[in-house]
């Protein structure tokens, strides 16, 4: 039965989670994602479903609790904006190490440090390149609209337990604090503790007295381990790339961007097509994996070039560049610090930047 | 080095059939290794060895999943407390305990700590204080004693410089979701038999849902100390029983 | 159609929930919706504002540059968001507190007096329904009234449905009190 609903993206996170079989939510409150807990709390999930939801002191507190749930082989998660995912680097790089499924959401604003409490997309490189110690990744997907930061959390889980890996979902202020329509599809109950011991049985800890541990002290051990994480990246980016394309199969000029910035840039798009360009949209759905192979596939159809917009200083724009490997010029277009920029903004940067120089 | 047969004639101890063959790599005259087998013990004799977790610290016991054969969960250095509460709120059928030093416990976990036992999470907290970082090489830690030597505090801790040691447990005490709160220690036969029974009870608690049990062991560490394992028990009772007394703080 | 809506005052006078209405209306209605608000301390006591988009299509930006309607609700609001309306789209505010008005030639202004209404009839809690009223009248178009009634009893609790009469009471109100200024 299909339901539709107005809700906020946050909100939509807290439902999601619900549905999609969480076990046990942690998280502690934090601009622009508190409704996420509140949402939560106001459910009392753990009088249908079963699943716990607790308030943490922190958000160091909070990711090790889903470490510690995640090691029982269940579907833990935390969500936090951009400050409290820094606080959430240790424990992310054990429950990677650990090679443990989980998810975990934030919901950016603007930096650095206490920074401001608008959007902002200034957390890629850290969601993509290094969230925390050590030779590891996230699968990292962007949702652009309430619908999407629902169904992610359900795409989140099952990716993060095929692979073993934690999952994160990279938004920010603006689709955390939107509202749109939501179709709700029907509810998946939780994992049964007999399906987790026949799916699961082999690391998590279902009574066989195993053992979850980042720690290696043997080097060539240790190599072992990180050659098998690495190996589980490269099958990501065989199998896992997800992405989004709009008016692309004629765009002279495309436009790159994720999340948020994608909506603004659809919009840049219309714009531009209206005044006769023909302009397109790529939007990785995933991040990581990075839809590398889509980049080359358009630069080597004809793309005259390609407009990177996003919410920061210019961080997506390298991987775009390392994608397209010089064939094409690669330009950027950003704001930063909580401010959003205009459809029509995106609109003339791409002119002003790649129409007027490749004439 | 050759294998001795046992047999039921020369038997005179068996080790719990919990602890694992695994050689520890413990220091001798420490008393990580007793309080691991009186923790393996008082599960086995719970029937509890396939429903207990243990959530290891970041110090010496960083390794004790190699020596207790239950299920493991290896936390980072001081969220041990933060990981029990995550496996005990998804499984609140298991036995959830963690066994952490004073390092891991008290200075970086602190937090984790106080408000785990705040919460009340139906957890056991097994505490080793040996007031030195054992594993590091013997640097000071919270609960380090005033005048201690130690590679950070190289004339002796000042209190002025490097305040005061840390009485965790009586701290712990005041806390409403706490049920147990006692000090203990295993020098002596009739000390590690009392220790067993705390052990026991602590665990006990968890699986009644009487909130968060800490059971403090007053500890040697004989290398960090640079004493002998003798010395070194000697030295606890006469400097640290003063400072942290044994006995329960305590009990409802 | 594709009707891009800002609605802008202070924190407490109702523009969040106004927004919502008309989100849940357009929902009602089988259209597109996106609202996107203000949010952050300046919710409390400040200013606050929010962008509603309702479309046969699929929405692009929830963020938008330039609108079809402004409803503004303080001066602030009048400072800011005059500019933002399209060539001949719609401004209508209300004139309590107003000390600048809206000089623009090129778009049709309307007036207001909700403050004054709802005040007068001793409730304060009516008036962003009032307001909302008086954009129904001006923009017969967007969304039927009976899915505006709807719209209001989604965006409410429950508990607050014994308020529904009074809402709908002042959305008939709204109708009849908007004008062109004088």
């Amino acid at each position: 039965m299909k339901d539709v609903k107005l809700m906020k993206g946050n909100e939509a996170i807290a439902l999601g989670a619900v549905n999609a079989g969480c076990d046990g939510y942690f998280g502690y409150p934090i601009t622009p994602q508190s409704e996420i807990i509140e949402t939560l709390m106001e459910m009392k999930p753990w009088e249908t479903t079963g699943m716990a939801v607790l308030q943490a002191e922190s958000e160091i507190a909070s990711i090790n609790m889903v470490y510690g749930a995640a090691a029982m082989g269940k579907k833990a998660m935390t969500t936090s904006s951009s400050p409290g995912i820094s606080l959430c680097s240790e424990g992310l790089s054990y429950i990677a190490g650990a090679e443990l499924p989980c998810v975990v959401v934030n919901v950016q604003r603007g930096g650095p440090g206490l920074g401001t409490i608008q959007p902002a997309q200034a957390d890629y490189a850290q969601a993509v390149k290094a969230p925390g110690h050590g030779d590891f990744n996230l699968i990292v997907l962007a949702p652009n609209s309430v619908q999407e930061m629902y169904d992610h959390v359900f795409l989140a889980y099952e990716l993060a337990f095929k692979y073993r890996n934690p999952a994160m979902i990279l938004t920010d202020g603006v689709i955390g604090q939107m509202m749109e329509k939501l179709v709700v599809d029907e509810a998946k109950p939780r994992m049964t503790e007999e399906f987790i011991r026949e799916n699961y049985g082999s690391w998590a800890l279902v009574g066989n007295k195993g053992v979850v541990t980042s720690l290696e002290l043997e080097a060539s051990r240790q190599e072992k381990v990180n050659e098998r994480i690495q190996a589980k990246y490269k099958a990501l980016k065989e199998n896992e790339v997800r992405v989004e394309m709009t008016d692309c199969d004629d765009a002279e000029f495309v436009i790159v961007a994720f999340g948020s910035s994608a909506r603004i840039a659809a919009k840049s798009v219309e714009i531009l097509r209206a005044e006769g360009i023909k302009a397109g949209l790529l939007r990785p759905i995933t991040l990581f994996p990075f839809p590398d192979k889509q980049l080359q596939d358009l630069a080597a159809k004809g793309v005259k070039g390609f407009l990177v917009a996003e919410l920061n200083a210019g961080q997506m724009v390298k991987d775009v560049r390392l994608a397209v490997n010089g064939a094409r010029p690669v330009e950027y277009y950003g704001r930063m610090g909580g401010m959003i920029y205009s459809p029509g903004e995106i609109a003339e940067a791409l002119k002003e930047k790649l129409i007027e120089k490749t004439k | 080095m050759a294998e001795v047969q046992k047999t039921q004639e020369n038997l005179v101890y068996a080790k719990p059939r919990l602890i694992k063959d695994n050689v520890m790599h413990y220091c001798p005259g420490c008393s990580h290794g007793t309080v691991h087998k009186l923790v393996a013990e008082v599960i086995e004799e719970m029937g509890m060895e396939n429903k207990t977790v243990g959530v290891s610290p970041v110090g010496c016991s960083v390794l004790a999943y190699n020596y207790i054969d239950i299920d493991w969960v290896e936390a980072a250095h001081g969220r041990a407390c933060a990981v029990a509460t995550g496996v005990k709120r998804v499984a609140p059928e298991r036995l959830v305990f963690t066994y952490q030093g004073d390092g891991d416990l008290a200075s970086i976990g602190i937090g984790e700590t106080v408000h785990a036992a705040q919460r009340g999470e139906k957890i056991v907290v097994i505490y080793i204080n040996n007031a030195i970082y054992g594993m590091t090489g013997g640097q000071m830690s919270p609960t380090t004693l005033p005048g201690m030597k130690t590679s950070t505090s190289p004339y002796g801790r000042e209190e002025a410089l490097h305040g005061f040691p840390f009485k965790v447990a009586d701290m712990i005490k005041v806390l409403d979701g706490t049920c147990y709160v006692t000090r203990q220690a295993v020098h002596t036969p009739a000390a590690v038999r009392k220790a067993k029974k705390a052990i026991r009870k602590a665990f006990e608690n968890s699986m009644e849902g009487k909130g968060l049990s800490f059971v403090e062991f007053v500890s040697t560490c004989p290398s960090g100390w640079k004493q002998t394992a003798t010395e070194a028990n000697t030295w606890m009772e006469e400097h640290m029983f003063p400072v942290y007394p044994l006995g329960d703080i305590k009990d409802i | 159609m594709t009707e891009e809506i800002i609605i802008a005052g202070f924190g407490g006078q109702g523009v969040l929930s106004l927004g919502k209405i008309l989100a849940y209306s357009g929902i009602m209605q089988d259209k597109e919706v996106s609202w996107m608000p203000s949010y952050g301390p300046e919710m409390r006591g400040g200013t606050a504002n929010v962008t509603v988009m309702i479309s046969d299509r699929r929405i692009s930006s929830p963020i938008g540059q330039e609108y079809d309607t402004a409803i503004i609700l303080n001066q602030q609001s009048m400072d800011k968001f005059e500019k933002t309306v399209k060539p001949g789209g719609v401004l209508i505010y209300d004139p309590n507190g107003i000390t600048r008005h809206p000089e623009r030639r090129d778009i049709s202004i309307y007036t207001i007096a909700a403050t004054e209404e709802a005040s007068r009839r001793g409730n304060s809690k009516i008036f962003n329904t009032i307001v909302l009223g008086g954009y129904l009248k001006v923009k017969p178009g967007v969304v039927t009234l009976d899915n505006v009634y709807a719209g209001i009893k989604s965006s409410l609790p429950e508990r607050a449905w014994k308020t529904l009469p009074a809402n709908e009471e002042a959305v008939r109100i709204g109708m009849e009190l908007i004008r062109k200024p004088e």
